[in-house]
Parts: C-alpha cells; structure tokens; sequence
C-alpha cells in the first residue's frame, strides 16, 4: 500500500521542529523575515535623508513650508533647481571646486607616483622613515596647522585666491596618495620592469610605460579619494576664502540665503536642489568605481 | 611638517594676525600657562573639549554596535547584498556638509519630517527644536555624523569579516556552538584587528570633528568643539600665537588617544 508506506516513512525519519519550519514556504517566510526586516531598514535609514533631499527639492516652495508634511511632491517642480542653478555664486562655486579638486588630484596623482615608484621600487637610506613620517602626517588633524597654514598662505599673497585652498589640501591628499600607491605598488612582481631594463629602457621609461599601467587600476582609487577629500573639504575653505565668487561648493551650500535676506525665512527648497546637484556625481562616480573604492579604502585602513 | 613646527614655534609667540599692532615676540609657555589669558584657565576651551570627548564617545560607540550589525548582515550571503553595499557607500560619498544641510533640513523645528513623522506616529508630543534646544543639540550632531560614517565602519569591519575563514564556523557547527557561542568564540576574536584599526580611525576623526557643528550652530559657544574654537581664535579673532597654543593642545590630546589605543592593545598582545 502505497500511502501506508509513505506514512511510516515519514514517522520513522525524525524531523525537527525547526526544520520542518523551513521546509513549508510560509515557514521559510517566516524565518528570513526578520532578516529582510532588517534589510530593509538598513536601506530606509542609509537613503532616506537622500531621498528627503530629492523630494525637498522638486517640491515647490510654497508645498514645502506647510505642515502636515508631503511625503512626496504631488507637483513637483523644477524651480528650485532654476533657483539654485542661476546664483551666480553657486555657479562660481562649481566651478572653483571643479578647478580645486581637479588640480589637487591630478597634482597629488603625478607627485605621488613618481615617490611611490622611488618608495616602492628603489632601496635608499631613510626609506622606511619617510614612510613612517607620510603616514603620521595623515594622521594629524587639519586644525592642528591651522594657524601656521594660515600666515603662510598671507605672506605668500595667496589669501582669498583658489591656489591657497590647492597648497593646503595637497598637505593632505599627498601622504595618502603616496601612501596607498606605495603599497599598491610592492604588491606587484618587479618581472616586467627587469624585463624592461634589460631591454635598455630608461627608469622613466620604466615608470611611464611599465610601471603606469600596471598601477593604473590604484591611481584611479586613489584619484577619486582625493578628489572627494578636496571637495568636501569645509575648514579650509572657510578660513582663507572670503569673496563669494572664489566660495567652493561647502561653502556656497551653506551660503543660500532668503531673497528677501530675513534670517528665519531659508530658501530650503533651493538649498536641497543645490545638494541634489553636488552629490548626484559623486554618488554616481562612487557607485561607479564601488570595487575599487573598498579596496582603497580597506588598503589605507588596514595598513593605517 | 614645516607647518607643524611652525605651529608650535607660533604657539610661544604673541603673535596677531593684524600685523603692526604690535611687533610679535616670544613669550615662552604665557600662551599654557598660568597667566590670566592663558589656556589653563580658558573656560570656554575647557568646555569644547569637552564637549568634543563627550561627542567623539557616544559617536565612536554608537557607530561600533550599529557598524558591527550592519557588517554581520551583509556579511550572510542573500540575493541583492551587492546593492546592499552599494547602497551603503552613499552615506559615505555625500560631503559632510551637504549632509548637515539636508539634516538640519529634517529636523526643522516647523517643517522637518522627524518632527512630522515623530508626531504623527505618536511618538512626539509636539514639534521639538532639537538644533537649537541644548538639551538635543549634541544629540542632533551625533545623528547626523552616526548616520554618515556608520556605513563606512561597516564596510571596515566587513572587510575583516571577510577573511575570516569559513571552515572555523563548520567545525563549530558540528561541535554543536550555537550562534552567539559563534560569534564571541570566534568571530569577535578574529575580528580583532579590524575592530581597533576601525576605532583608531573613527577617534581620531570625530575628535577633530568641524564641518557638522559649525553648520548647525556656527559658533555658538555652548556646543563649540575644539577645532571650532580654534579656527575662530586664529582666523576670526587673529589671534594666531594662542590659537597656535590651542592646535598643539588639541594634537597632544589627540595624540594621548593613540597611545591610549596602542598600549591597550599591546597590553591584550602579550
């Protein structure tokens, strides 16, 4: 008999009261829900101020100071983003980030190679010791120069100018760099560059065309870490620049005022379109480059 | 490192920034001690740094616990934990003080939406002030940078999760460990050096914390924190010789947390 066979069957494997719960699809439901629970509030809590933001700044200003609260815009609208956009210092700010950012990473790329090929790949005496001082200087804190930084930067005549904010972020973005391509660097085989020489190239042919490449995938972390340092970069920028048109993007997000200049009345919508702007390539570049920014970061932290 | 020296040569001058007041000249530890103007007895100073521990304490702690669920979470193998990770990387990439902005935003005493939701699900009573309250401010900044780095400490400690190896927890399945045996026999142990490079790291960057604070409360001086304090000596006042003197304080403090940190872990070492 086929279903009295089947019954005993059943009886005599003993089955646990926990596995028989996974078996059933509800109870495999029941058993990860907490889990996806927990899923999803990780994800609620990481975006949602994000998405605050995005809604924030499609909702026109009118919508936006009036309780109870839209959770989202019934009709959103591009005019704070118009609003934002068109301050011709948010403009400027753009821009002056753009050419401070840009320099100091492309500065901090070119020297810091060119040490971490002296670091990694040449033995001199001291070696280890600047090494040890690179890393200590990323370790300082910013304020802690502050006032040195701060009198230089006059008697240089550079105050108020972009090239004070390049000169004091590189203090920073240096170390770092040379520090993560050093590493980057003894992590790969010396074949290729033997190879090389033996072939009659030079030590800067070695670097450009051996050397470059290979590290290629460290620059681009690298690159994009000081990229966002400088332009995130808050103290700095508020201690040497005064003039609103030399303002980088930190200092221009937290500048919008009321058109009608009360201090009560802050142009919330225009604040978050203009947030909305500066983070969209971040995150985008961010995502982007996701593998390679973990392991960056995970090599300057562990060895750090 | 010449600025670092040059900070501390300035640190036992008088000098100001508006140059001609007065010729700068050396005036040994005037700026440390003992003098009426000196920073033994500056309150206010006193105050940011504490107010700066309190801070950097309750962050670093918050994050750590937060830091460690998240990264263990991750770290089970599900579909979607790649933009899990993703996602987790978006707190990181927003500038610190774009995220000040869109907080301070949200927790506007009139049209926030933590007081909107808060009321709404019964939770608040009323709308609460919870920038310019004092009694809410430090919670208010710690929300903020909680919120902004505890993704990143997940990603540090999930890197350490990483390399732990996955037979240790199979022996230990067939020994009969139960998960909590699991994780404090094994994972915590081997999670060690993560863990400490983790709490070095966030330490030393909550106590020179800036941007947040000085976005919601510029500087007012109940919740300045110590590079508040000095970056307004030295470039709202000018007074460069004693803000000088407050950086090497600041430096020594912090550097008295490196050395707490190293010894503790020697100490576990042997």
């Amino acid at each position: 008999m086929n279903t009295a066979a089947e019954a005993t069957r059943t009886a005599v494997r003993p089955i646990s009261r926990r596995r028989a719960l996974r078996k059933s699809p509800f109870g495999r439901v029941m058993v990860k829900l907490p889990f996806w629970l927990l899923i999803a509030v990780i994800f609620v809590y990481a975006l949602f101020p994000f998405y605050w933001a995005i809604r924030s700044s499609f909702t026109p200003e009118g919508k936006l100071f009036r309780t109870p609260v839209q959770y989202f815009p019934s009709h959103p609208t591009l005019a704070n983003f118009r609003g934002a956009l068109s301050a011709s210092f948010f403009q400027d700010a753009l821009i002056n980030s753009t050419i401070v950012a840009g320099s100091v990473t492309l500065l901090s790329l070119v020297v810091g190679s060119l040490a971490a090929y002296a670091l990694g790949r040449f033995r001199f005496r001291g070696r280890s010791s600047v090494l040890y001082l690179m890393l200590s200087m990323t370790i300082f804190p910013q304020i802690a120069i502050l006032g040195a930084l701060y009198t230089m930067i006059n008697s240089f005549h550079l105050s108020d100018k972009l090239g004070a904010l390049i000169l004091s972020y590189l203090i920073f973005t240096l170390p770092f760099t040379v520090w993560v391509l050093t590493s980057f660097m003894r992590a790969r085989p010396g074949d290729l560059e033997e190879a090389a020489y033996v072939d009659g190239a030079t030590p800067l042919q070695v670097f450009y065309k051996v050397l470059l490449p290979l590290i290629a995938p460290g620059l681009v972390t690298t690159g994009l870490l000081a990229f966002i340092a400088a332009w995130n970069e808050y103290l700095y920028a508020l201690s040497f620049i005064q003039s609103p048109n030399h303002y980088t993007v930190p200092l221009a997000i937290t500048s919008f005022v009321s058109p009608t200049g009360s201090a009560f009345a802050v142009p919330w919508g225009q604040i978050m379109a203009a947030t909305v702007v500066v983070t969209l390539p971040l995150i985008t570049a961010t995502l982007v480059l996701q593998r390679r920014i973990l392991a960056g970061l995970t090599a300057g932290a562990v060895k750090g | 490192m010449y600025p670092l020296g040059k900070t501390i040569y300035q640190s036992f001058t008088n000098q100001e920034f508006l140059a001609g007041l007065e010729p700068t000249k050396w005036v040994g530890l005037d700026n440390y001690c003992c003098g009426a103007g000196s920073l033994r007895h500056d309150t206010v100073f006193w105050h940011s740094v504490r107010k700066t521990i309190e801070f950097t304490v309750i962050t670093v702690a918050f994050e750590f616990v937060l830091g460690l669920i998240i990264a263990l979470v991750v770290n089970s193998n599900f579909k979607g934990r790649g933009a899990m990770r993703a996602v987790m990387l978006v707190p990181w990439a927003i500038p610190t003080v774009v995220a000040a902005q869109m907080w301070k935003w949200m927790l506007d005493d009139t049209f926030g939406v933590v007081n909107d939701f808060g009321t709404r699900v019964h939770v608040l009573s009323h709308s609460h002030a919870w920038i310019a309250d004092p009694g809410t401010a430090l919670a208010s900044v710690i929300a903020v940078d909680v919120w902004k780095t505890t993704p990143f400490v997940a990603l540090l400690l999930l890197a350490g999760l990483q390399v732990i190896p996955k037979d240790l927890y199979e022996a230990a399945n067939v020994d009969g460990a139960s998960k909590l045996q699991q994780f404090w026999k094994i994972t915590l142990p081997l999670l060690r050096p993560a863990i400490l490079v983790t709490l070095i790291f966030r330490t030393l960057d909550a106590l020179r914390v800036f941007d947040v604070f000085y976005v919601f409360f510029g500087n007012r001086p109940d919740t300045q924190t110590m590079a508040i304090y000095d970056q307004s000596t030295i470039v709202g006042d000018g007074h460069v010789g004693y803000g000088a003197a407050i950086s090497v304080v600041i430096f020594l403090i912090i550097s008295l947390f490196v050395i707490i940190y190293v010894t503790l872990t020697r100490v576990k070492d042997e």
